[in-house]
């Protein structure tokens, strides 16, 4: 298993160099998004109208946070399962959106589009919310207040641990894992 | 007749909302560090050793392991010689509710029309199932449910034909399309008999049985060790990303049912499996 740091935004250089199994370190900034905000997000799109955050190049990280304590940048940040916004994804990656990092198989429509516009799929560990929230060093919601925890945050984040699941080569990581481990 | 106060119920309500998202069971704990000695997968073990450094995190820092600090349902037994005053029963666990997932940071991820899905704000309404049981103490054991888990649920009306086969079946099958939806490593809470809602029920209920204790009916028992066999050997494993470890471990729990049915029902936990109780 390779680890590699990136930073984002992301490039299509990055993108290729990752391959579904590498372990990752993210620095840089990541927007959250989830079921409520992709909902409007896509209906900006279909409208013509702008977003309210320029997403071309980034990530979007599939998260509720928990509220965070005082002197936390955040509370508990870990993904929620990304087949919630498999409807949404591949129009977001034709707008211009890199990446995703969420848990979970995503659909074959996505990762379709994920070879077509060039993207990458991560995954980060379901339910180690607390863990992960330490590479989080600062948060501040950026669209959508009144969702609450699904407001659309923008994380500035060091060293954010995660594993790729779907390449640009159309590689799938749960598909590997399986095949790997299945006995009869 | 036995009087406790409404406040006080919600007073350990509250205090129980912040237990169980913030201390994971020595159980679960002990099912993490014997996986990590069995787990054939690098990744697998990785991920196993991540999720004893965020339960401890979690526990020191008094913050919750996950971020979906879930429904919060209830299981109470409320004994018929006991009489709450000075408010109502639930109005005083939603009451602790409020307070516990205010003053704890923890998550509101209710929402009160299902279709409109506007956020409640609180975490209420709680889900509460309430069984009047002989004495005068009140038992309260919460049980927050995050969603990736949960909508990996399921219920099958099979035929009395389709037997312990057919519960098996539908067992496997359905962890392995839940995949890595749920967070594994699982634990499996297998409901059989009743009626639809009871088999439901059941399933959610042998999710409280700690991790490591069969059952007490040993064909059941016999049972519950063979699906634990089947499941690790899916290979789905820590994650979703290969490995041994798919499933901590599995409950079934039995009821009688009609002549002509076989309600079978599957609720799975995530890895964080939480649940607290209070005696009052």
């Amino acid at each position: 298993m390779a680890e590699k740091r990136i930073t984002t935004p992301l490039t299509d250089e990055t993108v290729r160099s990752l391959k579904a199994g590498d372990r990752v370190l993210i620095t840089g900034v990541i927007y959250t998004g989830r079921d409520a905000a992709h909902k409007r997000l896509v209906e900006l799109l279909k409208a013509g109208k702008p977003l309210p955050v320029d997403l071309r190049g980034q990530f979007i990280y599939y998260v509720g946070p928990a509220p965070a304590k005082p002197g936390q940048a955040i509370g508990s940040a870990g993904p929620t399962t990304s087949y919630r916004m498999d409807s949404y994804t591949p129009a977001l990656l034709e707008y211009g959106l890199k990446g995703m990092i969420g848990k979970g198989m995503r659909a074959k429509e996505v990762r379709d589009a994920i070879i077509k516009q060039g993207a990458i799929y991560l995954a980060a560990v379901g339910g180690a919310g607390a863990l992960i929230a330490k590479s989080i060093k600062k948060a501040r919601i950026v669209a959508y207040e009144d969702l609450g925890a699904e407001a659309i945050y923008e994380f500035t984040v060091e060293d954010f641990p995660a594993i790729v699941v779907d390449d640009v080569y159309g590689n799938d990581l749960y598909e590997e894992g399986l095949k790997q481990y299945q006995r009869a | 007749m036995r009087e406790i106060e409404a406040r006080q119920v919600a007073e350990a309500v509250a205090r129980l909302c912040m237990e169980a998202n913030y201390d994971l069971g020595e159980d679960v704990l002990k099912a993490f560090r014997d996986s990590l000695k069995v787990e054939e997968s690098p990744a697998g073990r990785d991920i196993l050793r991540q999720l004893l450094d965020n339960a401890k995190i979690a526990a020191d820092e008094r913050v919750p392991m996950c971020q979906d600090t879930g429904v919060a349902v209830f299981f109470v037994e409320l004994g018929q010689d006991l009489h709450v005053v000075g408010g109502g029963l639930i109005d005083a666990i939603n009451q602790g509710v409020k307070k516990g997932y205010g003053e704890g940071y923890l998550r509101k991820s209710m929402v009160g029309h299902p279709l409109e899905r506007k956020n409640t704000g609180d975490n209420t309404p709680a889900v509460v199932h309430v069984d009047v049981v002989p004495g005068d103490k009140l038992k309260i054991t919460i049980a927050p449910k995050g969603a990736g888990s949960e909508n990996m649920s399921a219920v099958k009306m099979l035929t009395p034909a389709a037997g312990v086969e057919g519960v098996k079946k539908f067992v496997i099958d359905r962890v392995r399309e839940a995949g890595s939806n749920p967070c594994p490593p699982i634990v499996v809470g297998v409901g059989v008999g009743g009626t639809m809602e009871q088999a439901a029920l059941i399933a959610k209920k042998a999710l409280l049985r700690p991790i490591g204790q069969p059952s007490k009916l040993p064909d059941i028992a016999a049972l519950e060790k063979e699906l634990l066999e089947s499941i690790n050997k899916l290979g789905i494993g820590p994650q979703g990303l290969g490995g041994r470890t798919t499933a901590l471990w599995v409950n079934v729990e039995i009821y009688p049912c009609h002549i002509a049915s076989l309600p079978v029902a599957i609720n799975i936990n995530c890895h964080a499996s939480r649940h607290k109780e209070a005696v009052l």
